[in-house]
C-alpha cells in the first residue's frame, strides 16, 4: 500500500493523519507535508500513526526532522499510535524517550497545552 | 546456491519489493507468523542502507539480495559502496538537540543511525562483513524457521 496523508485541525491543532507504508520511496512525501504543515505556522501538529503498516529508519528520521522544526519554531509536537509493532520499533531506537506518543488523537488534544 | 537472488538498480522503489520477496520466502521456508513483520524490516533496513550508499556514492551497480531457505532462513544483502564508516557515532540526544536547522542532512544521519540500531535490535543473527569479491558490504540475516508439514 502506498502512502496516504490528510490534514484536518482539531481545535487549534493540526493533526495529520498517516496511512500506509512509511519507508525509504514514501518518506520525502511525508516529509515535504510537515514542512508545509510547519511553515503554514503551526503551533501545535500531531502526527496519527494510526493507520500505518510499515514504519522505517527513514520515516524515523523525518519524524525527527518534523520534531526539531516545531521546536526550532517554538511550538509543539506529538505522536499518536496504538499499534503495538509500532510502538516497538520506537522503543529499540530509544525514540520514545524523545517523542510524546499518545494512544489518541483524543488524548493527544487533551494531554498538551497546544 | 540461494534458493532466490533478487539484483535491482539503486532506487527507493525497489527496497520495497525486496521486502515482499523476501517475507515471500520467509514464509515459505517456514520462519514463524510471528517473526515476519521483524524479517520485513530487518530486510528493507538492510536494502535502504545499501541504496543510500550505493546513491552517496553515485555507484550504479546492482544491489544484491540471497534469500536462502535451509536449515534455517538467511538473507544476505550485498552493496558494492566503498566500506560504511558506520553512521555519525553521535549520541541520540545530541542528534536530535542539534539547533541547526533540522534539514534534510540531520534526517538523513538520524535515519543511518536508527537503522543500524533497528537491525541490532530485530534481529539476533546478524553480522557485517566486508563483501567476498570486490569492493562493497555483505549483510547477513538468520531466523530459525519450523519445519513445514
Amino acid at each position: 500500500m502506498d502512502l496516504s496523508l490528510s490534514t484536518r485541525k482539531v481545535g487549534d491543532r493540526t493533526v495529520l493523519e498517516v496511512g500506509g507504508e512509511i519507508d525509504v520511496y514514501t518518506a520525502p512525501a511525508l516529509r515535504e507535508r510537515l514542512i508545509e504543515v510547519v511553515e503554514g505556522g503551526a503551533r501545535a501538529v500531531t502526527v496519527d500513526l494510526g493507520r500505518v503498516e510499515f514504519l522505517d529508519s527513514t520515516g524515523l528520521g523525518v519524524l525527527v526532522g518534523g520534531l526539531k522544526r516545531m521546536r526550532l519554531s517554538g511550538g509543539d509536537f506529538s505522536l499518536v499510535c496504538d499499534q503495538e509493532r509500532i510502538l516497538k520499533i520506537f522503543r529499540i531506537t530509544g525514540l520514545d524517550q524523545i517523542f510524546t506518543v499518545f494512544p489518541s488523537v483524543e488524548a493527544a488534544t487533551a494531554g498538551s497545552a497546544g | 546456491m540461494a534458493t532466490v537472488r533478487l539484483s535491482f538498480t539503486p532506487a527507493p522503489a525497489h527496497v520495497r519489493t525486496a521486502r515482499l520477496v523476501g517475507v515471500a520466502v520467509a514464509r515459505r521456508a517456514g520462519v514463524p507468523e510471528a517473526d515476519l513483520d521483524e524479517v520485513r524490516l530487518a530486510i528493507g533496513e538492510a536494502c535502504s542502507r545499501a541504496v543510500a550508499l550505493h546513491r552517496r556514492y553515485a555507484l550504479t551497480d546492482l544491489v544484491e539480495v540471497e534469500l536462502y531457505d535451509e536449515a534455517q532462513f538467511t538473507v544476505r544483502v550485498t552493496d558494492r559502496a566503498p566500506a560504511d564508516v558506520g553512521g555519525t557515532a553521535m549520541p541520540l540526544a545530541a542528534l536530535i538537540d542539534q539547533s541547526d536547522g533540522g534539514d534534510v542532512v540531520d534526517e538523513e544521519d538520524v535515519a543511518v543511525e536508527m537503522g543500524l540500531a533497528l537491525l541490532a535490535g530485530v534481529v539476533k543473527d546478524l553480522s557485517v562483513r566486508p563483501a567476498p569479491a570486490g569492493v562493497g558490504t555483505e549483510v547477513q540475516m538468520s531466523w530459525p524457521t519450523v519445519p513445514q508439514r
